[in-house]
Parts: structure tokens; C-alpha cells; sequence
């Protein structure tokens, strides 16, 4: 939460040495000489036994089960190619859509310019990645607008246990899908629309602040009045 | 300008969102963004200005020295005006000799300059069908979101206001450049049947048809073009040119401060 | 060419007091000043200024290198586009890369490949620009320090930042990053890109003449400024992440209604 004060977190520095003391290296680090150090700008966290760099800034880069909000921007006659603001553009094969698709038909269910909800579900070694449709929610998206921000904002968009964009939707009363890639879709009523955005980049702006739940709670209450009321 | 495709949903959006009046960025329909111009940014140009229109960020640099009029034209400075669209600037930019659009700017902002009459050409002679003062406008484009002619015109402008004829270059004192008028563009862009202005980038991907409009200090019009493969109803192209003027008198007063 | 006639008689690059023209002492570096993430579109961005030169560093990547043939099935390509405009320098450059551009962008490439993680982005491109706004000498130095910054502020994976730094030698002594003139007149100039934190040097190149004892020194110089300019460089990028509260967590899955 913001009203209590998390440790003082320290952006580390590509080639700056890390504290890994009775912890693997893990993601954004390299060792060398026995010494660990950061691979990629980011902030130094702890996990199950790793010492990693979260990366701040930069490409997404996908990782298996992450949800994403991509694009179609290419057909072939088995498969889609959805950018989905990756390195690479990852391929939904015919098989991994929740349709029947006939050898060919592709296009009958997904143009290029359609947005898609998907998810990732093959990384492999060469940072190759496949997406699907299959899973619950996945789905072609209609209306609504899409936003884009820095991929490591997103858990600040999010909120603990989703409480931020929840805020965010029900003073609203829109529908919203924030993907791991950090394209977010928002759908509801024009105005109401425009009110997420605004309140979206707020909370992308000042992503580092304190206090910052409580005031973009202000911002839509002076919009919407007091939640419930 | 733009090669990246924009998801269906959100053109439709815009379209929608305009069609009720609004703004992807929350701007009125005729409200331009914030717009910072920054002169005698660069030392070695003998005029420059930096300007940013939103996030749009244009560098316009002017150098000047001395050298022959054009055979035809012996009683005339030397004026040429050039776009670099660096690659920098947006992912759909690639290095190599200029296209079309860098090319239609360039042609567009010369114009702007010279069939206006801004900098008198002919004041530029120092000895008649021998020496005169030749000028070069290269406008850089650092990042693009939306309405470079605007920004690069207003970059113009602003850079020949604090541009010096370089004095040791004929054995004299430095001189301002001479600018005897300033007309200031404003462009519109029309999605279905409305029209925005200052389209960022977004909303010109989006445009059917672009129309920029630069009016003079007294109101008169000085330059047009058209883009984009839409139309515009007559009507719809006085309604630019009166809110252009109306638009480019604020704006004139920040490209003279 | 400069203007030659302000130097017919020898000029002193050095006085008595081992002053230098603009007052610096021989090992002293012209100031610096350094901003990270400055541009919207680019992945990664740097400005810097290092005396009077001035320059912008962009980041694109890693993206999909085109075309395809380029491409590297187990490893990024690392291309960088080293480039100059026209008004940064007294005598306009024309537009586009000349030789000493393609030649500049070339060691530079190859600076930065010896540092990036590439076998992590197979098929990709990094693909780096160095503008240079305004130039005093120097001015690769400058933009491999401004594009290490851009690198870092684009996320892309290194074993470290990279730094440059020019010593060389003027009026018969060592001295550390030379300006123009100095440039100019001076009987040599090495400029150097280093690793911080192993000291290998990754870019090296020198004109002029130097014995053995004279490159030692200036390498001296060019590595101890460079540790200087390094703190520079991680300062540019604290100060535009500043963070002083922050959870960084792994992030439940998008909420769908």
C-alpha cells in the first residue's frame, strides 16, 4: 500500500555490482569472477531464492502466461502474426483460436487491425514466442480505446490484489484488460473512457509517489462523487 | 507519414470520441497543444530555434554565408530549404535520401518563406550579379507525434527572427536578417466529417484529408496545402482558414517573443 | 576550412602557466551535462553536452532487423548511424552520411557490440542513432557516451556502460579532451571508449604522432576522466528513474469483466 513506507529501493545500473549474498542470480543479472552484477537499469528484488533486476523501462519482453493485448498485423493461411509490442511478433497458429478455421480461411475471423486479447505460451531459448486464444476471457476485442504505457508500470496500474484499476473501473463503470505488455484496454462510455485514460496516466506519471491511491481517488471522486454514494 | 498500422478499434474510437467533440488527449477540437520554442539553441547555425508542439520536437538550424546569385536571378539572395526526417525521430523514419513527405515539407515551409516575401530576397544582395548572401534552412526533426508542418514552420520562422547576417563575411558589422513578415501556419486534419487541429499523431494516421492554412500578421492568407487523398467542402475550407487565422494570432505572439 | 586568417601567425595552444586557450588546465575535461530519456518515441534517449558540442542519442530495439538477410539467427545485430547536421558545424555539412560518418558509425557499432548481451535477442536489431546538434571536437566521444546512457534507458542487457574520452597532445604536451582548435593545431588527438569497471578498451583510435611515453599519458588521462564522466552517466539515469518508494512485484494477471 502507499500510506506505509516500503523499503528505499535503489535503481541499479547495467555492470554495477549486486548484493547476492546466499542468492542465485536470477533475471537482469550476469556473474562473472564469481561476482553477480545487474544486467539492465531496474530495481533489485528478492524471490524464492533469486536475486533479480526487474527491468524499468525498455521493450516488453514476454514470458509464458503473461495476458497481453496485441494486434494483428499479418495473415498467413494457418496462422496470425499479433505484434504485441515485443521484440518479436508472435504467431497465433489456427489451432490456438478458439473458431474451427479451415486451412486458408484465416481472414474470416481475424484481419490485420484487429485487436486481440491473448496469451503467452511458448518462450523459447531463442526468445521465440507463440500466443493463444483458448484460454477463459481471451477473445477478439470490439470498441473500447487502448492505451499504452511502460510495460513496469503496470503493477502500479494494477494495485495490490488489482485494488487500483478496480478504483479506477468502478468510479467509471467502464470494463478494462490491463495486459502484461502494458497495452491496456478500456471500454464503456465515451466520457467515461476519457476519465480512465486520464486517471491511467496520472498513475503513469507518478508512478513513484506516495500517496498516489489517494489521489487519484480525489481526481475521480471530483468527477464521479464519493464511490457508493 | 506513418507506416504503422493503427488498430481498428482504436480509429474507431477516435472517430467516435471526435465525433462528440473530445480529444484522444483531452483537447477541444480546435485547441492546439502546448507549444515551446527555444531561440539561438545551436551556436554554430547563424539562427536557430528549438521548438516543441506537444511532444513533437523540431531543431531548425539556419547557416549563412556568401557566395554567386542564380544566373537568372542576379539581383536575388539564395534561399534553400531542407528536411531531414532522422530516424530517430519515429520508427517509421529510415536514413536515406529524403521521401515524398520530407520533401513536400520542405517545398511547403520554402514557400512559406519566400513567396511571403518573410525574408525579402532581394535585400540579400551585397554587390549585384556577383555577391550575394545565400541562405540554408535545414529543418531536423527529433520526434514525431503528429503535425510537423506546423512545428517545422514555426521552427522556421522563429530561427530567420534571430538569424544574423555574419558581418566578417564582407568586412563588416554582424546585421540581424531582415523579416519583414510573419505568417504563421496552423493545419487542420478532417476524420469523417469533423475537423481537428493540430492532429498529433494518432489522429493523422486516422485523418481522411489535412489541410494547413498560414495567415499573416493582417489577417490575410499567405500559403496553402492539402494532404492526405480525402476532400473538403468549400465550407469546411473557409472554416479552417478563419480559425487558422484565429489560432495563428496566438501563436504569432509566441513565435516573436 | 576554418578562418584561416585569424591564425597566420603561430598561435599559442599553451601558455607559460600550462593554460590552455579557454583557461583549462592540461588535464582538466570541459564541462558535461547529461539527460536521460528525453525523446517520446525512441525506446532510450540521451542528450549531452560536453563544451560546446552538443548531441542527442536515440535507441531503437530490440526490434525485428530488416532486411531479413541482415539478420543474425543466434545473435542482435548492434547498428549504429552516426551523423552530423548541417548546422552544427561553422561551414554547413551537406545532409547525409559522408565518409567520416559511415566510418564513426562503424567502431562505434562495434564499441557497443563488444558490451551488449546480443545471444539474448537472436534475429533482432539494436539499432543506435547519434545526432550531433553542435560540434566543438570530440564529438564521437560525446555520442558513444550519450548512446551508452540511451542503451541503458532503453533496457537493453550490458556488461556495462561504455565511456569515451580524447587525450592528446598540443603545443608539445599531453592534454586530455582538446577542443577544436586544439584539435586543429595540435600535433595529435586519441580518442578512446572503455568498459568502467574492467577497463578494456573497446574503441581506439588515434592521428598525429606520439611516442610510446605520450600515448601512456594520455591513456592515463582519457581513464581517469572517463571514471568521472561514468559518474555522470549513472547520475543522468538515477535522476530520470528516481525512486524512492516503489514495489516492483511480479504482477497478477489483467482483471477481466
Amino acid at each position: 500500500m502507499d500510506s506505509s513506507a516500503p523499503p528505499k529501493r535503489q535503481l541499479v545500473i547495467p555492470g554495477e555490482p549486486i548484493d547476492a549474498r546466499g542468492l542465485k542470480p536470477g533475471e537482469g543479472t550476469f556473474v562473472e569472477d564469481g561476482k553477480v552484477f545487474a544486467s539492465q537499469l531496474g530495481i533489485r528484488a528478492e524471490h524464492q531464492g533469486y536475486v533479480d533486476v526487474i527491468p524499468i523501462g525498455g521493450r516488453y519482453i514476454p514470458r509464458t502466461d503473461d495476458e497481453v493485448v496485441g494486434q494483428v498485423v499479418d495473415i498467413g493461411p494457418s496462422h496470425w502474426l499479433i505484434d504485441i509490442a515485443s521484440p518479436y511478433p508472435a504467431p497465433l497458429h489456427a489451432t490456438e483460436s478458439p473458431w474451427r478455421v479451415e486451412f486458408g480461411e484465416t481472414s474470416r475471423f481475424l484481419e490485420v487491425g484487429d485487436a486481440v486479447l491473448v496469451k503467452v505460451f511458448n518462450v523459447d531459448e531463442t526468445k521465440r514466442v507463440q500466443v493463444t486464444m483458448r484460454d477463459r476471457g481471451l477473445r477478439r476485442l470490439t470498441g473500447g480505446q487502448i492505451v499504452e504505457i511502460s510495460h513496469s508500470k503496470v503493477p502500479r496500474i494494477i494495485g495490490k490484489g488489482g485494488s487500483m484499476i478496480s478504483m479506477v473501473k468502478q468510479y467509471t463503470k467502464t470494463q478494462a484488460f490491463v495486459g502484461q505488455n502494458g497495452r491496456i484496454w478500456i471500454d464503456g462510455e465515451v466520457g467515461d473512457i476519457v476519465n480512465a485514460v486520464r486517471a491511467i496516466h496520472m498513475i503513469d506519471e507518478h508512478a513513484q509517489a506516495l500517496g498516489l491511491t489517494e489521489a487519484v481517488e480525489a481526481f475521480l471522486e471530483g468527477i464521479y462523487g464519493k464511490r457508493g454514494a | 507519414m506513418s507506416n504503422e498500422v493503427i488498430a481498428d478499434l482504436m480509429r474507431e474510437h477516435i472517430v467516435k470520441l471526435v465525433q462528440s467533440g473530445r480529444r484522444v488527449d483531452g483537447r477541444g477540437l480546435e485547441e492546439t497543444r502546448k507549444l515551446t520554442i527555444e531561440k539561438n539553441y545551436i551556436k554554430t547555425a547563424e539562427g536557430s530555434a528549438r521548438v516543441k508542439l506537444g511532444s513533437t520536437d523540431v531543431l531548425v538550424g539556419v547557416k549563412i554565408s556568401t557566395g554567386t546569385p542564380y544566373p537568372d536571378t542576379p539581383n536575388s539572395g539564395v534561399l534553400t530549404t531542407s528536411v531531414e526526417l532522422i530516424p530517430m525521430a519515429s520508427p517509421t523514419f529510415e536514413s536515406g535520401p529524403p521521401r515524398p513527405e520530407a520533401i513536400e515539407l520542405a517545398r511547403v515551409v520554402d514557400r512559406g518563406i519566400r513567396e511571403t516575401k518573410t525574408v525579402d530576397m532581394e535585400k540579400l544582395v551585397i554587390t549585384p550579379g556577383e555577391k550575394v548572401w545565400v541562405l540554408f534552412i535545414d529543418i531536423h526533426a527529433l520526434d514525431y507525434d503528429g503535425n510537423l508542418f506546423d512545428a517545422a514552420s514555426y521552427g522556421t520562422l522563429s530561427a530567420l527572427s534571430c538569424a544574423t547576417l555574419p558581418g566578417k563575411m564582407v568586412g563588416g558589422v554582424d546585421q540581424q536578417l531582415p523579416v519583414d513578415h510573419w505568417p504563421v501556419s496552423v493545419t487542420a486534419a478532417k476524420i469523417r466529417d469533423k475537423i481537428v487541429f493540430d492532429p498529433h499523431l494518432d489522429e493523422e494516421r486516422v485523418a481522411d484529408a489535412r489541410l494547413t492554412v498560414a495567415t499573416d500578421e493582417n489577417g490575410d492568407i499567405r500559403a496553402m496545402q492539402k494532404g492526405l487523398s480525402g476532400s473538403f467542402s468549400y465550407d469546411e475550407v473557409r472554416y479552417v482558414i478563419s480559425t487558422a487565422r484565429r489560432l495563428g494570432n496566438g501563436i504569432r505572439e509566441i513565435v516573436k517573443a | 576550412m576554418e578562418d584561416i586568417e585569424h591564425f597566420e601567425k603561430e598561435i599559442q595552444l599553451v601558455d607559460g602557466t600550462g593554460r590552455r586557450l579557454d583557461g583549462r588546465a592540461l588535464d582538466e575535461l570541459r564541462p558535461i551535462k547529461i539527460e536521460a530519456g528525453v525523446l517520446k518515441r525512441a525506446d532510450g534517449s540521451a542528450y549531452l553536452e560536453w563544451g560546446d558540442n552538443r548531441v542527442l542519442a536515440a535507441v531503437y530495439g530490440p526490434r525485428e532487423a530488416h532486411p531479413r538477410h541482415l539478420q543474425n539467427p543466434s545473435r542482435a545485430l548492434v547498428q549504429c548511424r552516426y551523423n552530423m547536421a548541417p548546422f552544427s558545424v561553422s561551414d554547413r555539412k551537406r545532409p547525409g552520411p559522408d565518409r567520416r560518418s559511415v566510418e564513426i558509425s562503424k567502431v562505434t557499432s562495434e564499441a557497443f557490440s563488444a558490451v551488449v548481451f546480443t545471444e539474448q535477442f537472436p534475429r533482432t536489431s539494436v539499432d543506435i542513432f547519434i545526432e550531433v546538434l553542435q560540434a566543438d571536437a570530440g564529438t564521437r566521444c560525446a555520442g558513444i557516451t550519450a548512446a551508452s546512457v540511451a542503451l541503458a534507458d532503453a533496457g537493453i542487457p550490458m556488461r556495462d556502460l561504455v565511456v569515451a574520452c580524447a587525450s592528446g597532445k598540443i603545443a608539445g604536451q599531453v592534454a586530455l579532451d582538446l577542443d577544436k582548435e586544439e584539435d586543429n593545431f595540435g600535433d595529435a588527438d586519441c580518442p578512446m571508449a572503455i568498459v568502467p569497471r574492467t577497463g578494456e578498451i573497446v574503441l581506439l583510435q588515434m592521428d598525429g604522432h606520439l611516442t610510446e611515453d605520450e600515448f601512456d599519458r594520455a591513456t592515463k588521462y582519457s581513464m581517469d576522466a572517463a571514471m568521472r564522466i561514468y559518474e555522470l552517466q549513472k547520475d543522468a539515469l538515477r535522476r530520470r528513474y528516481a525512486v524512492r518508494a516503489l514495489e516492483e512485484e511480479r504482477a497478477e494477471p489483467g482483471v477481466i469483466q
